[in-house]
C-alpha cells in the first residue's frame, strides 16, 4: 500500500479495497519500525485513528474529497489545534496552539489524516536537518548521510514511505533541496500562493509552505488543497486556484527550456552534471528546444539572502521571550536575565548566529549597507528571472550542487552549508515557483532537477514534470531496505 | 538673559475602531485582563497580523482635516525592542513612509490666530500594560490594549510656550472628537502627550538641545510640566550646565520631571518594513469619498453658528464645542421651533448643569432632544412660566414623560383666564389695604409685594405678564 500514488489510494478506498483506518495503521506500523530514521517528531497516532475513522464514515457517505483518508504528515512548522508545534526547537518544546494553520486546516477540511509532526532544522535554519533540537534526520538512501533541511523530516518520510505525502516549507530551497538529496518531488510554489498563516514564521517575505510527493501528479493533488487566498494571510495572493491535473499531459513538443551558464559552473559536481544532462536530453526528446541563457546577478544571491532572512527573522524571533509560552529559564532574577537565559538555553547555535547577523544588519549605520543593498540586489535578481521566463518557458538546472553529504560533514563550516542551498535561494529571492524532481542517482544517492517557472505557473511546471516521469522512472526508486 | 522656549509635541490617539488594527479583537476599555487579546495580539507563533481598514480611514480623515498631504503609498515598519507588554518583541508602527504627511492646526492665542505646522500623523499598534502592583514583587501583563490603533501626530516645534502648547493639544482634542476618531477620554489614555522641550536665548536661530518628557495624560499636567522642563533647563545653562538629549518622566504627584535614559542608552530600534503587510495604497477617488464624508469642522461651525443663530460669543464657544453638543442644540432649535437664544440658554445652563454634575455626557443626558423641545416650546407658547419649567426639568429628568404630560398631571398649566386672576387680585387688594395705601402713595416698591401675593395664591401658574397688566389696573 505504500508505493500508492495519492490517486490510487484515493481509488482503493474509494473501492472499499481497504478503510482508511487500515490504511493508517500500516502507515503508523513502518513509522514504528523505521523510528532510527528520526523523521517524526511527534506521532499521534489517536488522532490519526480518530481521523481515519471519521474519514471511512465521509467514504461510505460519497462526500469524501480526493485526499480524504489518505495518511499524511505536516511538518513541525504548522500549528496544530491540540497537538504540540515545536519548530524543532527546545524554545517550543512544550508549545501547543490554540489553532490550526490555514494549511492544516484546508488538509482537515479534505479530511485527510495527520500521522504526525516531522522533524525539521530548528526554525527551518538549516540545510542538513542537523540543526533540530530532535536529533539529526536520517537519509533512508543513506542513513550516514543528511537527508537536506530544512524539510529534511518531510523529504525522508516521503522517502521511505512513513507517510503517503507531506508538507514543507521552503525559505530558501528547504523543500527542494531535500527533496532532492531523498530523491522525492517537492514544489515551492509562487510567494503567496499558499497562506502563511499559522506557518511559524523563519523569514517572511521568502517562506512558502508546499507539497513534498513521489510524483508531480501527487504534488497536483496536495497543492489543489494548500492553494489559495487567506483573508487571514496579507501577502496571499487573491487569484483563483486552477485545476493542477488539468494539463499534466499537455505535449511539451516546442516547449523552450533555458539552461543559465550560472548553474553549471564551478561548485557543481562532475557526475550530477553528467546526471542533469541526462534529464536535459530526455526532454529534448520530447521535444523541447534547449536554450542558453545567463543570469548575470545570480551570484549574489547568497550574500543577498544571508543578510534578508537574518534580518527578517531577528525581528520573527523576538516573540519567543520566556514571557507568555515556550522556553522560560528557571529562576530568573530580573527581566534581562529572563530574557537572556531564556534565549540563550532555548534557541540553538545556528538560530542564535542568524538571529546575530539580522540584528547586526538592520542596526543604525549598517542598514543601508546591508539591508537597503540587499534588496537592490533582490530586484535585480526579480528582473534577471522575469527577463530569462520572457524567453524560455521554464528554466532548468541543478538542486544541490552534491548527492547528500555525511552527517556531521558540514556542521563546523557554515559558509560550506549556506553554499549547499546556492541554486534555489535565488529563486526565493525572485519569489517564483520551483521544483525538484528525482533526475537520477550518483552512487547510488538521488539527484534533483530543478524546474523554474513564471509567477503563479505551477500547473505548468507540473505539466513539465509529469511528463518527465512518464518517460522516466526515477521517482519510483525506493530506497532499500524501505521497499 | 531672556531665554525662548521651544515645544513640539507629539500627541498619540487612540482611533475609536470596533475592533485591533492588527486583529479582530475589541478594543473597549476596561474589560477583565487579557479578556480581549486574541492569537494574534498575544504574538503566538505563526499568527499574522492583517490591516483594519477603518484605522486607515480615520487616519485619512484627520489628514483631511489638518488639510495634510495624504501619502499615495504608506509602510507599515517594525520597530524592534524588548518588552514583557511588547508580545511580539517589535511593535508595528511607520517610519519612512507615514500615512498623513505635512498639515497644520490653527490655534487661538489671546485672540491671534497662530498656525502650529503638523509634521506627519503615523499608524501604530499600542502596546500592552505591566501592572506592578499586587503581584507579590512580580509584574502582571495585560495584553488587552495591545494592538490598539493609535496615530501618532507629531507637530513642528513650532509653540513658545506652555500656554500656545495647551492650545495646540486642545485644539487637536477638540479634532479628533469632532471628526469622531478618538473619544479623547484622557484618563483612559485615548489621548496621551509627550512634549519636546528645549529653551534658547531669545533671537537665536539654532535650537538647543532638547528634552523629551514622556506621556502627559491631562492639559493641567503639559502646562506644569513643560514650564518645570522650562525652569530646570534655565536653571541649568544659567549656573554653566549643559542640558543633555533624554527621555524624561513628569511625575504629578512631586511636579517634576526626571530622566528615563539618555540618548546614549537610547535603544536602537532597527526599523525595517515589515514583510507581513502590504504597503497601503490610497487612490484618488478615496480621498474623494473620505472629503464627501468629512463632518463640518469646528471653526466652519462656530462661524454658522454665529451667522445663522446670533449668539453671543459664550454660547457658540460652548456649544460648539463638541460635535453632538452643537448637534443636540441644531435639533432642539429645529424641533422645538423656539429662539435660538432660548434653545441656547437652557442647553448651556441648565441641561449642562444637570449633565456636569450627575457626570454625564451630552449623548447620555436622560432628557433628549426632543423632550427637551417639548418643554421648550410650552415656554415659548407661555403655557407655563420660566419658573414653572424648572420644576418641569426636574420631572423630565428623574421619569420618562415628556412636558406636556407632567404639565397636565401636575396642573401646571400657566393661568391667563383674566377672570381667574381679576378675583384673586381683588381679594388680596381687599385683604391688604396698608399695602395698598403705601403703594398708592407712591412707594412703587410695594408692587412687587403684590405680585408676590397673587403668585402665591395661584401656585405660580398665573401668566405673570397678564397679572402684572391687570394688577395695574385695579391698583
Amino acid at each position: 500500500m505504500h508505493n500508492k500514488t495519492l490517486a490510487e489510494l484515493n481509488l482503493g478506498l474509494q473501492a472499499k479495497k481497504f478503510s482508511s483506518v487500515e490504511l493508517t495503521q500500516f502507515f503508523l506500523n513502518r513509522i514504528d519500525k523505521h523510528i532510527q530514521l528520526n523523521a517524526y517528531i511527534t506521532v499521534t497516532p489517536e488522532l490519526a485513528l480518530a481521523q481515519a475513522k471519521a474519514a471511512d464514515q465521509r467514504l461510505a457517505k460519497g462526500t469524501s474529497d480526493l485526499l480524504t483518508g489518505i495518511p499524511i504528515a505536516q511538518k513541525d512548522i504548522f500549528c496544530t489545534h491540540g497537538v504540540v508545534t515545536t519548530c524543532g526547537s527546545k524554545m517550543l518544546a512544550n508549545f501547543t496552539a490554540p489553532y490550526n494553520a490555514t494549511v492544516v486546516e484546508k488538509f482537515n477540511q479534505s479530511g485527510a489524516v495527520m500521522l504526525g509532526k516531522l522533524n525539521m532544522d530548528e526554525f527551518a535554519m538549516g540545510s542538513s536537518n542537523e540543526t533540530s533540537y530532535y536529533g539529526a534526520v536520517k537519509n533512508p538512501w543513506d542513513i550516514n548521510t543528511v537527508p537536506g533541511g530544512s524539510s529534511g523530516g518531510s523529504a525522508a518520510a516521503v522517502s521511505a514511505r512513513l507517510a503517503a505525502c507531506a508538507t514543507g516549507t521552503d525559505t530558501g530551497g528547504s523543500i527542494r533541496q531535500p527533496a532532492a538529496l531523498c530523491g522525492i518531488t517537492g514544489l515551492k510554489p509562487t510567494y503567496g500562493r499558499v497562506s502563511r498563516y499559522g506557518m511559524i514564521a523563519y523569514a517572511s517575505s521568502l517562506d512558502q509552505g508546499g507539497p513534498m510527493t513521489r510524483s508531480a501528479e501527487d504534488a497536483a493533488i496536495m497543492l489543489q488543497t494548500m492553494a489559495g487566498f487567506d483573508e487571514k494571510d496579507s501577502t496571499s495572493v487573491n487569484l483563483p486556484v486552477p485545476d493542477y491535473r488539468a494539463d499534466l499531459n499537455k505535449s511539451l513538443v516546442g516547449l523552450k527550456i533555458g539552461l543559465p551558464k550560472e548553474f553549471f559552473g564551478e561548485g557543481l559536481n562532475e557526475d550530477v552534471a553528467k546526471t542533469l544532462a541526462l534529464a536535459i536530453d530526455e526532454y529534448r526528446k520530447l521535444g523541447a528546444e534547449i536554450v542558453d541563457i545567463s543570469m548575470p546577478n545570480l551570484k549574489l544571491a547568497i550574500p543577498a539572502y544571508y543578510v534578508i532572512a537574518p534580518a527578517e527573522c531577528s525581528a520573527n524571533l523576538s516573540r519567543f521571550d520566556g514571557v507568555r509560552y515556550g522556553y522560560r529559564c528557571e529562576s530568573p532574577v530580573d527581566l534581562t536575565d529572563l530574557y537572556t537565559r531564556s534565549r540563550g538555553e532555548g534557541f540553538g547555535k545556528e538560530v542564535k548566529r542568524r538571529i546575530l547577523m539580522g540584528t547586526y544588519a538592520l542596526s543604525t549605520g549598517y542598514y543601508d549597507a546591508y539591508y537597503l543593498k540587499a534588496q537592490k540586489i533582490r530586484r535585480l535578481i526579480s528582473e534577471d528571472f522575469k527577463t530569462a521566463l520572457a524567453s524560455v518557458d521554464v528554466i532548468m538546472g541543478p538542486v544541490t550542487p552534491s548527492t547528500a553529504f555525511g552527517i556531521g560533514e558540514k556542521m563546523d563550516d557554515p559558509i560550506a552549508m549556506y553554499l549547499s542551498d546556492i541554486y534555489t535561494i535565488a529563486i526565493n529571492l525572485a519569489g517564483v515557483p520551483a521544483m525538484s524532481i528525482p533526475a537520477g542517482f550518483v552512487a547510488g544517492m538521488p539527484v534533483g532537477l530543478q524546474l523554474i517557472g513564471d509567477y503563479f505557473s505551477e500547473d505548468r511546471l507540473l505539466n513539465i514534470a509529469h511528463q518527465y516521469q512518464q518517460v522516466t522512472d526515477w521517482h519510483n526508486f525506493i530506497p532499500t531496505g524501505f521497499e | 538673559m531672556e531665554w525662548e522656549t521651544v515645544i513640539g509635541l507629539e500627541i498619540h490617539t487612540q482611533l475609536a475602531t470596533r475592533s485591533k488594527i492588527f486583529s479582530g479583537a475589541a478594543t473597549a476599555y476596561g474589560a477583565e485582563p487579557n479578556t480581549q487579546a486574541c492569537a494574534v495580539d498575544l504574538g503566538l507563533p505563526g499568527v499574522l497580523p492583517v490591516l483594519n481598514q477603518e484605522a486607515v480611514r480615520m487616519a485619512v480623515i484627520f489628514g483631511m482635516a489638518i488639510e495634510a498631504h495624504i501619502a499615495p503609498y504608506s509602510v507599515f515598519a517594525r520597530k524592534n525592542y524588548f518588552y514583557p507588554d511588547l508580545p511580539k518583541g517589535y511593535q508595528i508602527s511607520q517610519m519612512d513612509h507615514p500615512i498623513v504627511g505635512v498639515g497644520h492646526l490653527d490655534i487661538d492665542i489671546d485672540g491671534v490666530t497662530k498656525r502650529i505646522g503638523v509634521t506627519r500623523a503615523h499608524l501604530e499598534e499600542d502596546a500592552g500594560k505591566s501592572l506592578h502592583e499586587d503581584f507579590h514583587g512580580l509584574t502582571g501583563i495585560d495584553l488587552n490594549r495591545a494592538g490598539t490603533p493609535l496615530l501618532e501626530i507629531v507637530s513642528e516645534p513650532d509653540m513658545r510656550s506652555a500656554k500656545e502648547a495647551v492650545a495646540y493639544m486642545r485644539k487637536l482634542h477638540e479634532l479628533v472628537r469632532y471628526l469622531g476618531i478618538c473619544d479623547g477620554n484622557m484618563q483612559e489614555g485615548s489621548f496621551r502627550c509627550d512634549a519636546n522641550v528645549s529653551v534658547r536665548p531669545k533671537g537665536q536661530a539654532a535650537f538647543g538641545t532638547r528634552a523629551e518628557i514622556k506621556n502627559i495624560n491631562s492639559f493641567k499636567f503639559v502646562e506644569k510640566a513643560i514650564n518645570h522642563e522650562v525652569e530646570r533647563q534655565i536653571a541649568l545653562i544659567e549656573s554653566g550646565g549643559k542640558v543633555v538629549q533624554e527621555t524624561r518622566l513628569y511625575d504629578s504627584v512631586k511636579d517634576e520631571t526626571r530622566s528615563m535614559r539618555s540618548k546614549e542608552e537610547a535603544n536602537d530600534y532597527r526599523y525595517f518594513p515589515d514583510p507581513d503587510l502590504l504597503p497601503v495604497i490610497i487612490d484618488e477617488a478615496f480621498k474623494a469619498q473620505i472629503k464627501a464624508e468629512l463632518p463640518e469642522l469646528p471653526e466652519a461651525k462656530k462661524q454658522r453658528f454665529k451667522a445663522d443663530y446670533q449668539l453671543d460669543e459664550e454660547n457658540i464657544a460652548i456649544l460648539t464645542s463638541s460635535r453632538p453638543l452643537a448637534d443636540y442644540f441644531e435639533a432642539v432649535y429645529k424641533k422645538s421651533g423656539c429662539e435660538a437664544k432660548l434653545c441656547a440658554n437652557w442647553i448651556t445652563g441648565d441641561l449642562s448643569a444637570a449633565l456636569n454634575k450627575a457626570g454625564l455626557e451630552i449623548n447620555e443626558s436622560p432628557i433628549n432632544d426632543e423632550r427637551l423641545s417639548g418643554l421648550l416650546a410650552r415656554i415659548s407658547d407661555n403655557t407655563i412660566s420660566g419658573k414653572i419649567a424648572k420644576q418641569v426639568f426636574e420631572h423630565l429628568w428623574q421619569s420618562t414623560a415628556n412636558a406636556d404630560d407632567i404639565i397636565a398631571e401636575q396642573g401646571l398649566t400657566q393661568i391667563s383666564d383674566t377672570g381667574a386672576i381679576v378675583a384673586i387680585i381683588d381679594k388680596i387688594i381687599a385683604d391688604n389695604p396698608s399695602q395698598v395705601e403705601q403703594y398708592r402713595s407712591g412707594k412703587d416698591k410695594m408692587f412687587a409685594f403684590f405680585v408676590g401675593q397673587v403668585m402665591k395664591a395661584m401656585q405660580g401658574k398665573a401668566n405673570p405678564a397678564e397679572v402684572n397688566k391687570m394688577l395695574k389696573e385695579k391698583l
